[in-house]
C-alpha cells in the first residue's frame, strides 16, 4: 500500500516534469525561430533593402520580357532615318523598308502613328511635333545644337526637359530628342524575330506556306533555307542557345556518370566486408570526406585555373566532388548486402572477382543507379549554377543577359529553356528509374 | 523399348530448353553489351566535345592541375603570419553565408512544411487542389537557385537578401516533396481522434501529424541545411554576399592576394566539415531513435 503510492508518486513527479519539458519546448521553439528571424531581418538590413528596392527595375522586368520595341532613328547629323527592331544591327529593316505604321507624305514629313492619336512628325531642319491626346501639340527643333520648344512651366514629369536634350514618355511610345539624333520607341507584345531575322527571305511567312507553299528563295529549298535561316538568327541565336543547353546537360552527364565510375572501385576498398586492411579503409573514407568538403565551389575556382573555361572544367568539377559522395554511399550500401548471395556463388568455386560480379554487383547495383539518377537530376541544376562561374553553358548565357540589363525577352527565354530543360532531366531520369529497379507507386 | 523412347523424348525436351535458355542469355548478354558500348560511346564522344569547346585542353591541363594549389599554399606558408588575422577578418563573411543557409532552410522548412500538408492525401485542406499544390512544388523544386538570385538581384541589389529568398524558394519545393512523403504513412488515429472533439484543421496537423513526423522531418531538414550552405557559398560567387563573394575578391587579384584565397577556402572548408559531421552524428540518433 505504502510502496504503491511511493512508486505511484514517483511516477506522476516524472510525468509531470515530462509535461512541463513538453510545455516548455511547445513554446520555446517557436520562440527561438521567431527570435532568429528577428535577427536575420537586422543582420540582413531587410527594411534598409526593400527602401533600396528598385520597383523601376522590376516594371521594366516585367514589360520588357514579353514585348519588344522599334526604334525609329533621325540621325540630326547626317540625316536619313533608320528603323531598327530593339536599336540593333541584327534587327533593321533593309534599306527602303519601313514599318507599315511609319508614313512619308507628299511634303517629305515623315509620320510615325504610335495609335490612340498618338502621331509624331519628324518635320524638315531637325523639328518634331507629338501630338499627344488630352495634352496637345509638342513642338521641338533643334536650333544651333539646343533643343527648343513650345513647353511652357508647369512641365509634367513625364516629360523631361533641359537644353540638351528633351524625353516624352507616354503609354504609347517613347520619343527622345538630342543634337545627334531624334528617337522614337513603339511597343510592342511579344518575342519579335524569334524564327526569323528581317534580312531573311522567310520572315512573314507562316509555316504552312513555308512547308507546303512555293520556293521563296529561289536559291534554297523551303525547308532546309528556312531551318538554316532559324538556326543561324543573329538576334535569339538559337545555334549558341542549343549548344549551351547541350554544354550544360553534357556537364552534369559526364560529371556524375564519371563519378560514378570512378568511386564504384574506391567504395569496394572503404567496405568493411571487402576490404580487410583497416588504415586503408580509414584513408579512403577520409579522401571521401575532404573531396566531399571541398565542395563544388572551390573544385570549380580550382579546375578553372588549370583547364581553362568551359564544359569540360564544369565536368570535372561535378565529377571530382560527386565521387566524395557516390563513394561514401556506396561503400554504406557495400556494407549493408546479403552475405548468403556471395556464398551461393562462392561455393561454385567462383574466384574473387566473380564473386564480386555474380554475388554483389546485382545486390547493389537498382540502389547504385536510383542515386546515380537522383544525381544527374539535380546536377542539371548545379551545372547551370557552375556554368556561371566556369563560363560555359547556359548559365553563362544567363547570367551575361542578366548583366547587360536590357535583353529581358532573352532572360525570359533562357530562364524558360533552363526550367524545361531541368524538368525533362527530372522526366527522363525518373522514368529510367521506374524502368531499371522497378516503380515503386 | 519404351525407356528408350521416353529417355530420348527428354532429351530433346532438355535440349530445347537448354537451347532456348542460351539463346535467352545470348540476347541478355547482347542487350547488355549494346547498352554497355552505346554508354562508353556516348561517354567518350562527350569527353572528346568538351574537351573541344574548353578553352584549355584535358592533356594540358591535367599537368597544370596540380600548380594553382601549390602556388596558393607556397604563398600561404610564405605569409603564413597573416593567417589568423585573415581569418579573422573573414569570419563576418563566413557568419553571413551561414546564416544565409540557416534563415532560408528555416523559411523553406516552414512554407515546405505547410506545402506538403497541402498535397498529402488524407491530411490535405482541400483534397481537389493537392494536383495544384504538387505541381507548384515541381515548379519550385526545378527553377534553379542561381535564376531567381539573378533576377532578384536586379530588383533588389546585391546581399544576401537575394540569395535567401532563392534558396528558401528551392528548398521549400525540395523540402515539401520529401515532408509529403513521410506525412502519408503518418497514422491518422490522432488526426481523426482530434477531429472527433472538434479540432480545426490546423490544430489537427499541429498536434496530430507534426508530433509524429517530427524526427523524420528534422532530419530531412538538417541534410538539406548541409546542403544549402554550400549553395549559400556558391551564390555567394554570383553576386549574393557572404564568403562566396569574398573568394571572388579575392581571386580576381590573382597572384599576391592568394594567403587570402587560402584564408578563405580554409573557413569554407572547416565549416562544411563541421557542419556534414554535427548534422550526421545528430540525424543518426533522430533515426535511431524512432
Amino acid at each position: 500500500m505504502t510502496d504503491a503510492t511511493a512508486t505511484l508518486g514517483s511516477h506522476k513527479t516524472s510525468a509531470d516534469a515530462l509535461f512541463r519539458r513538453k510545455r516548455l519546448i511547445g513554446f520555446a521553439v517557436p520562440a527561438v525561430v521567431l527570435a532568429y528571424l528577428a535577427y536575420i531581418a537586422v543582420a540582413f538590413d531587410v527594411a534598409g533593402l526593400l527602401q533600396r528596392a528598385s520597383t523601376d527595375n522590376a516594371v521594366i522586368l516585367a514589360s520588357d520580357s514579353w514585348s519588344y520595341k522599334t526604334h525609329v532613328t533621325l540621325d540630326n547629323r547626317r540625316g536619313g532615318i533608320t528603323y531598327a527592331i530593339e536599336g540593333e544591327r541584327k534587327g533593321a529593316y533593309p534599306d527602303g523598308e519601313r514599318p507599315a505604321w511609319v508614313t512619308e507624305n507628299a511634303a517629305g514629313d515623315v509620320l510615325i502613328d504610335l495609335e490612340d492619336g498618338h502621331l509624331v512628325r519628324f518635320l524638315p531642319d531637325s523639328a518634331v511635333t507629338y501630338d499627344v491626346p488630352g495634352f496637345g501639340t509638342i513642338e521641338a527643333q533643334l536650333v544651333d545644337g539646343s533643343v527648343v520648344t513650345n513647353l511652357s512651366e508647369p512641365i509634367p514629369d513625364w516629360i523631361n526637359l533641359s537644353d540638351q536634350r528633351m524625353t516624352v514618355t507616354t503609354d504609347a511610345g517613347r520619343l527622345t530628342m538630342t543634337r545627334s539624333r531624334t528617337e522614337v520607341f513603339r511597343y510592342f507584345p511579344g518575342w519579335e524575330l524569334f524564327w526569323f531575322t528581317l534580312d531573311s527571305p522567310y520572315h512573314g511567312h507562316g509555316l504552312a506556306r513555308i512547308a507546303f507553299g512555293d520556293r521563296i528563295d529561289p536559291d534554297r529549298p523551303n525547308l532546309s533555307g528556312a531551318m538554316s535561316d532559324f538556326w543561324n538568327n543573329g538576334m535569339w541565336r538559337h545555334k549558341d542557345v542549343a549548344w549551351a543547353i547541350g554544354e550544360t546537360i553534357l556537364m552534369a552527364f559526364l560529371g556524375t556518370f564519371g563519378a560514378a565510375m570512378l568511386a564504384l572501385p574506391m567504395a569496394f576498398l572503404a567496405a568493411k566486408r571487402f576490404s580487410p586492411v583497416g588504415a586503408l579503409r580509414f584513408g579512403m573514407r577520409r579522401i571521401f570526406d575532404f573531396v566531399r568538403g571541398v565542395d563544388a565551389l572551390i573544385w570549380t575556382v580550382v579546375l578553372a585555373r588549370a583547364f581553362g573555361p568551359g564544359p569540360l572544367t564544369g565536368a570535372l568539377a561535378i565529377l571530382i566532388t560527386d565521387s566524395g559522395t557516390f563513394g561514401k554511399i556506396f561503400s554504406e550500401a557495400l556494407e549493408n548486402v546479403d552475405e548468403k548471395q556471395i556464398e551461393g556463388v562462392a561455393s561454385t568455386g567462383a574466384r574473387p572477382l566473380q564473386r564480386y560480379r555474380f554475388g554483389v554487383i546485382p545486390q547493389i547495383v537498382p540502389v547504385l543507379l536510383a542515386q546515380v539518377l537522383y544525381f544527374l537530376e539535380s546536377n542539371t541544376r548545379s551545372a547551370t549554377i557552375i556554368g556561371a562561374i566556369t563560363g560555359g553553358g547556359i548559365g553563362l548565357m544567363l547570367t551575361q543577359a542578366i548583366q547587360t540589363q536590357k535583353d529581358w525577352e532573352e532572360v525570359a527565354y533562357y530562364i524558360v529553356l533552363i526550367v524545361t530543360m531541368v524538368m525533362i532531366m527530372d522526366t527522363v531520369s525518373g522514368w529510367l528509374r521506374g524502368k531499371l529497379i522497378g516503380r515503386k507507386e | 523399348m519404351t525407356d528408350a523412347a521416353l529417355s530420348g523424348r527428354t532429351r530433346t525436351e532438355v535440349d530445347r530448353i537448354q537451347d532456348s535458355y542460351m539463346a535467352q542469355v545470348r540476347r541478355r548478354r547482347m542487350y547488355g553489351g549494346l547498352t554497355l558500348a552505346i554508354f562508353v560511346l556516348l561517354m567518350v564522344s562527350g569527353f572528346v566535345v568538351a574537351d573541344g569547346r574548353n578553352a584549355g585542353g584535358f592533356w594540358d591541363g591535367w599537368r597544370q592541375m596540380l600548380d594553382f594549389p601549390a602556388d596558393v599554399l607556397s604563398e600561404a606558408w610564405e605569409k603564413r603570419a597573416n593567417l589568423p588575422g585573415l581569418l579573422v577578418r573573414y569570419f563576418p563573411a563566413l557568419i553571413e553565408t551561414i546564416n544565409i543557409a540557416a534563415a532560408s532552410t528555416l523559411i523553406g522548412a516552414i512554407f515546405g512544411l505547410v506545402l506538403s500538408l497541402l498535397s498529402t492525401r488524407g491530411l490535405a485542406r482541400w483534397p481537389r487542389l493537392i494536383p495544384l499544390f504538387r505541381r507548384f512544388m515541381d515548379i519550385l523544386r526545378a527553377v534553379p537557385e542561381i535564376v531567381i538570385a539573378l533576377v532578384l538581384i536586379f530588383i533588389l541589389g546585391g546581399g544576401p537578401v537575394p540569395a535567401m529568398i532563392a534558396i528558401a524558394l528551392h528548398t521549400a519545393g525540395a523540402l515539401g516533396k520529401l515532408y509529403s512523403e513521410v506525412a502519408e504513412n503518418a497514422d491518422l488515429k490522432p488526426v481523426e481522434g482530434l477531429a472527433s472533439t472538434g479540432a480545426t484543421w490546423s490544430q489537427r496537423m499541429w498536434l496530430g501529424v507534426l508530433p509524429q513526423v517530427a524526427p523524420n522531418f528534422l532530419s530531412y531538414t538538417l541534410l538539406r541545411f548541409e546542403i544549402n550552405i554550400r549553395a549559400s557559398a556558391i551564390l555567394g560567387f554570383v553576386g549574393a554576399g557572404g564568403i562566396g563573394f569574398e573568394l571572388r575578391n579575392a581571386m580576381a587579384w590573382g597572384p599576391g592576394r592568394f594567403d587570402e584565397a587560402a584564408a578563405i577556402f580554409l573557413l569554407l572548408f572547416g565549416t562544411i566539415v563541421f557542419f556534414d559531421q554535427i548534422s550526421s552524428r545528430y540525424r543518426n540518433k533522430l533515426t535511431e531513435g524512432t
